[in-house]
C-alpha cells in the first residue's frame, strides 16, 4: 500500500462523510419546507398536545365531588339530624333532603341523583339504647366505579362521626380490628397525579403516529417519490429525513406537555430530566416508527390514515392501563396489551412523575420500547425500496 | 326519477371505493369487531388478583385467621411474604406488589387486652384508583372479620354502633363491564363513521377528482347524500352488531326497547356523518382530514363520560360538553340497556344530536362548493 492510495482512501472517507452531510442537509431542508408549507404538522405536534392536556387535565378525573344524593330521614332524633348535617357539610355530596322514600326513588330512576341515604324512624332511639342502628344506602349501580366511591365516602363520614361521638364520651362500640392505611407516592390518592402522566402518553402516542402516518404514502401518491428516487439519496437518507424533523417536533410537544403538567396541574415530578428525555425519546421513536411503517407499507394515504385512526387511538386508551387496570383483565388481554407502546410509557410516566428514577421499573420498559422502535424503523427501512414496484 | 338515478350512481361509486380495495374493505369490518371484543374484556374497574405482600410480626392465631381471609378472597393474590419492615420499601417501589399488609407484633396482645388492634395497610398510589378500591376490599374483609371476632367473644361491642346497609340498583354486583360495554359500541361505530367520512372529500380534493364531481350533474345535496351513505350503512351495521355482541357475548342485560335502540343509534350516526363530512370538506389534504378527525375524536370520546363521569368535571367544561355528540349516545345506550328506557325517555338525549346534525350537514354542503384553495 503506497502512501498515495492511503491518502486517497482518507479523502474518499472524508468525501463520503461530507457527501452524507450534504445529502442530509438537502433532504432535511426539503422536509422542513414541507412541514412549514402545511402548518397542520406543527399544529399537531405543538399546539394540539397542549390544548388537549389542558382540557383533559381538568376533565378526566376519577375523584368525585358534589355527587347529588338524597337524604331521607324518617327519624326525628338528634342522632340522625347530626349525621345528616355531616353529609351536608361534606364536599363530596350535594345533599337533597327529601321527606319520602317515594320521591327519592323517583329521582334515582330519573338519574337526577346517584344515591339515597336513608335513616329509619328508630335510628336515634336504637343508637341511644346502645343497640345497632343502621343507615341504608341505595346506589345507582350504573357507574359501578362511582358507586364504589360513594360507598367509601359514606362509610368514611359515618366512621368520622362515630369517632367524634366517642371523643364526646358517648357510648360507641369499638370495632376489634381497625385499619391504618397509607397510600405511597400519592398520599391523598388524587387521581390527577395518575391521570396527567397517562394523558401525556396518550396524546403523544397519537401525535407520533399521526405525524408520520402519511409522509411516505404521500410521496408515492403524488408521484414525488419517483422524483426522490432519481436523486442520489439513499434509502437511509430518506428514512432519516422522514424521522428527524418529526422527532424534534414531537419532543417539543412532549417537553411543553410536561412543563404544563408540572406548572399548571402541580403534578410532582420526582425523576430526573435526563431520564425523561432518554425514555421519551425511545417512546417517540417507537410511535414515529409505527406511523412510518404504516405509511411505507401501505403507500396509499387514504388507507394509511384509516388504519392509523383505528390502530392509534382506542388501543392506546383501553389497553395502556391509563384508565382500566391491565392486571385485572383476562390473561389474553394482558398478552395483547404488550404490543401497545403506550402501555410501557404509561408505566414509565407514573414512575418518573410520582416515584422517581426507579430503574428496576424503568429499565425493562425502556428496553421493550427500544426494541419496538428498532423493529418498526428497520421494517420501515426495508419497505422504503428504491424500486417503483415494491 | 332522475334524482334517484343520480344518487344511485353516486352510491355505487362511493361503495365501490371502499369495497374495491381489499385493505379498505378489511378496515371497516375486521378491526372494529376485534376491538369491540378486546376492549370489552379490557374495560373493567373491578380488580382481581391484586398482588400483595404480608409482613406478619404477630404470628398469632388471630393474625393468621385474618390473613387466611384475605388469601381466600379472589380479589387478592399473595405474592411475597416479608420478614422485615425494610423490605416493604423495595416490593412497593419496584411494583412487585401493590399492597402490603403489615400486622404489628402487639396485634394479638392488644386484641386480647383492650379488645382493639390495628393493621397497617400500605398501597402503591401510582394508580390511586386501584389503591382506593383495593383498600376498600381490605376494609370489607376486615369488617367481616370483626363481626366474627365479636361472635367468638374475642371482643365485644360496648355500646351502640352503626352498620351501613348497602344496595346497588340496576347493577347489583357493581359489574363495571356492563357500564362500559353497553356504551362501547357507540364509540367504536363512531370511529368507523369517522374513517369513512372524514377523508372522503379531502381525498377527492387531493386527487383533483373533486372538480370532476362538481362539474357532473349533481347538486351539492346529492353529493353529500352519496358521501354519507357508506358511513351510515357501515356505522349502523357495526353498531347493531356491537349491541348484539354486548347482550349475547358479554351478558349485558337489555331492558329497553329495540326501536329506542335503533332510533338512538340512527340519530347518532347521522350526526357523526355530518361531523365527519364537515371535517372532510374543511380539509384540503388527507393529512388535514386525519388531523381533523383526531382533533374531534379525542376530546369527544375522553369527555363523553365513557370512562370518567361528566359530573366530576369542572363546571365550564360540563357546559362545553353539551356540544359533544358522543356524550348523548353514551347516556342513551346506557339507559336503553341498563335502565330500560324507551324512545320517550331517550328524547332529552336525542334532540341535541339532531341539532348538531342540523348544523353540521348543511355547513358541510355549503363548504363543498365554497371552500377552494
Amino acid at each position: 500500500m503506497t502512501p498515495e492510495t492511503d491518502t486517497s482512501l482518507q479523502d474518499n472517507k472524508m468525501n463520503r462523510t461530507s457527501l452524507f452531510i450534504m445529502r442530509m442537509r438537502g433532504i432535511l431542508r426539503k422536509e422542513m419546507l414541507q412541514i412549514l408549507r402545511d402548518p397542520s404538522s406543527i399544529a399537531l405536534a405543538v399546539v394540539l398536545p397542549m390544548a388537549l392536556l389542558f382540557i383533559f387535565g381538568y376533565g378526566v378525573t376519577l375523584d368525585a365531588t358534589n355527587v347529588p344524593v338524597a337524604v331521607v330521614n324518617d327519624d326525628s332524633g338528634a342522632g340522625s339530624r347530626e349525621l345528616t348535617a355531616r353529609f351536608e357539610l361534606s364536599p363530596y355530596f350535594n345533599v337533597n333532603r327529601l321527606n319520602s322514600m317515594k320521591e327519592a326513588i323517583d329521582l334515582l330512576d330519573r338519574n337526577s341523583i346517584d344515591g339515597i341515604i336513608r335513616m329509619q324512624d328508630d335510628f336515634s332511639s336504637r343508637l341511644q339504647a346502645g343497640g345497632r342502628a343502621s343507615v341504608q344506602l341505595i346506589l345507582s349501580g350504573m357507574d359501578s366505579n362511582q358507586a364504589r366511591l360513594i360507598q367509601g365516602y359514606v362509610s368514611g363520614i359515618i366512621e368520622k362521626w362515630i369517632a367524634l361521638r366517642r371523643a364526646n364520651g358517648k357510648a360507641v362500640s369499638n370495632p376489634p380490628v381497625t385499619i391504618a392505611s397509607r397510600i405511597w407516592f400519592n398520599e391523598s390518592g388524587e387521581s390527577r397525579n395518575f391521570m396527567i402522566p397517562g394523558l401525556i402518553t396518550l396524546i403523544m402516542t397519537l401525535t407520533g403516529i399521526l405525524l408520520t402516518a402519511l409522509v411516505v404514502a404521500r410521496e408515492w401518491e403524488r408521484g414525488t417519490m419517483e422524483a426522490l428516487l432519481v436523486t442520489p439519496l439513499r434509502r437511509i437518507d430518506i428514512l432519516l429525513g422522514k424521522i428527524l424533523p418529526y422527532y424534534l417536533l414531537g419532543m417539543i410537544g412532549m417537553g411543553l406537555s410536561v412543563i404544563l403538567a408540572v406548572t399548571l396541574f402541580q403534578v410532582p415530578f420526582r425523576g430526573s430530566i435526563a431520564a425523561l428525555i432518554l425514555l421519551s425519546s425511545l417512546f417517540m421513536l417507537a410511535s414515529l416508527g409505527f406511523g412510518l411503517l404504516l405509511s411505507a407499507a401501505i403507500r396509499v394515504q387514504f388507507v394509511a390514515a384509516q388504519i392509523s385512526i383505528i390502530a392509534g387511538f382506542l388501543p392506546a386508551l383501553f389497553l395502556s392501563g391509563l384508565i382500566f387496570d391491565l392486571k385485572s383483565t383476562p390473561l389474553a388481554i394482558q398478552i395483547i396489551s404488550h404490543v401497545v407502546p403506550a402501555r410501557y410509557f404509561v408505566t414509565i410516566g407514573h414512575t418518573l412523575f410520582m416515584a422517581g428514577n426507579i430503574w428496576s421499573v424503568l429499565l425493562p420498559n425502556a428496553l421493550v420500547l427500544a426494541l419496538m422502535a428498532a423493529i418498526f424503523i428497520t421494517l420501515a427501512f426495508k419497505k422504503i425500496t428504491k424500486r417503483l414496484e415494491g | 326519477m332522475g334524482a334517484i338515478h343520480r344518487i344511485l350512481a353516486l352510491m355505487i361509486k362511493e361503495f365501490s371505493m371502499i369495497l374495491k380495495d381489499p385493505k379498505s374493505r378489511f378496515v371497516v369490518i375486521g378491526p372494529p369487531l376485534i376491538q369491540f371484543f378486546v376492549f370489552g374484556y379490557a374495560a373493567t374497574f373491578d380488580l382481581k388478583d391484586v398482588s400483595y405482600a404480608v409482613l406478619d410480626e404477630s404470628r398469632s392465631i388471630e393474625s393468621r385467621q385474618l390473613l387466611s381471609k384475605i388469601e381466600g378472597s379472589k380479589n387478592f393474590l399473595l405474592a411475597r411474604t416479608l420478614f422485615s419492615e425494610k423490605e416493604i420499601d423495595r416490593v412497593i417501589n419496584d411494583e412487585t406488589v401493590r399492597l402490603v399488609i403489615h400486622i404489628p407484633p402487639d396485634f394479638s396482645r392488644n386484641l386480647k387486652i383492650s379488645g382493639s388492634a390495628t393493621v397497617q395497610v400500605i398501597a402503591d398510589g401510582r394508580n390511586p384508583n386501584v389503591a382506593l378500591v383495593a383498600l376498600g376490599y381490605v376494609g370489607n374483609i376486615i369488617n367481616q372479620e370483626n363481626t366474627e371476632l365479636i361472635k367468638q367473644g374475642v371482643a365485644g361491642p360496648a355500646g351502640g354502633g352503626i352498620i351501613l346497609v348497602e344496595r346497588s340498583w340496576f347493577n347489583d354486583n357493581l359489574r363495571s363491564r356492563w357500564f362500559i360495554v353497553s356504551a362501547l359500541g357507540g364509540v367504536i361505530s363512531m370511529v368507523v363513521v369517522m374513517i369513512l367520512t372524514s377523508l372522503s372529500v379531502a381525498r377527492e380534493r387531493e386527487f383533483g377528482t373533486f372538480d370532476q364531481l362538481l362539474v357532473a350533474p349533481f347538486t351539492p345535496g346529492e353529493i353529500l347524500l352519496g358521501k354519507s351513505l357508506p358511513g351510515m350503512v357501515f356505522g349502523l351495521m357495526d353498531a347493531l352488531i356491537f349491541s348484539a355482541g354486548a347482550v349475547w357475548w358479554f351478558g349485558v342485560p337489555f331492558r329497553g326497547t329495540i326501536p329506542a335502540l335503533v332510533i338512538a343509534l340512527l340519530c347518532f350516526i347521522i350526526t357523526m356523518v355530518g361531523v365527519g363530512l364537515l371535517v372532510s370538506s374543511l380539509s384540503m389534504t388527507m393529512q388535514q382530514g386525519l388531523l381533523g378527525a383526531f382533533v374531534f375524536m379525542m376530546p369527544s370520546v375522553i369527555l363523553s363520560g365513557l370512562a370518567t363521569p361528566i359530573e366530576n368535571m369542572p363546571h365550564w367544561l360540563q357546559v362545553l360538553d353539551f356540544a359533544n355528540p358522543v356524550r348523548y349516545i353514551i347516556t342513551s345506550l346506557r339507559s336503553v340497556f341498563l335502565e330500560g328506557a324507551d324512545i320517550r325517555m331517550l328524547w332529552p338525549n336525542l334532540w341535541p344530536l339532531l341539532i348538531i346534525a342540523a348544523i353540521a350537514l348543511p355547513s358541510a354542503a355549503w363548504l363543498f362548493r365554497h371552500r377552494t384553495q
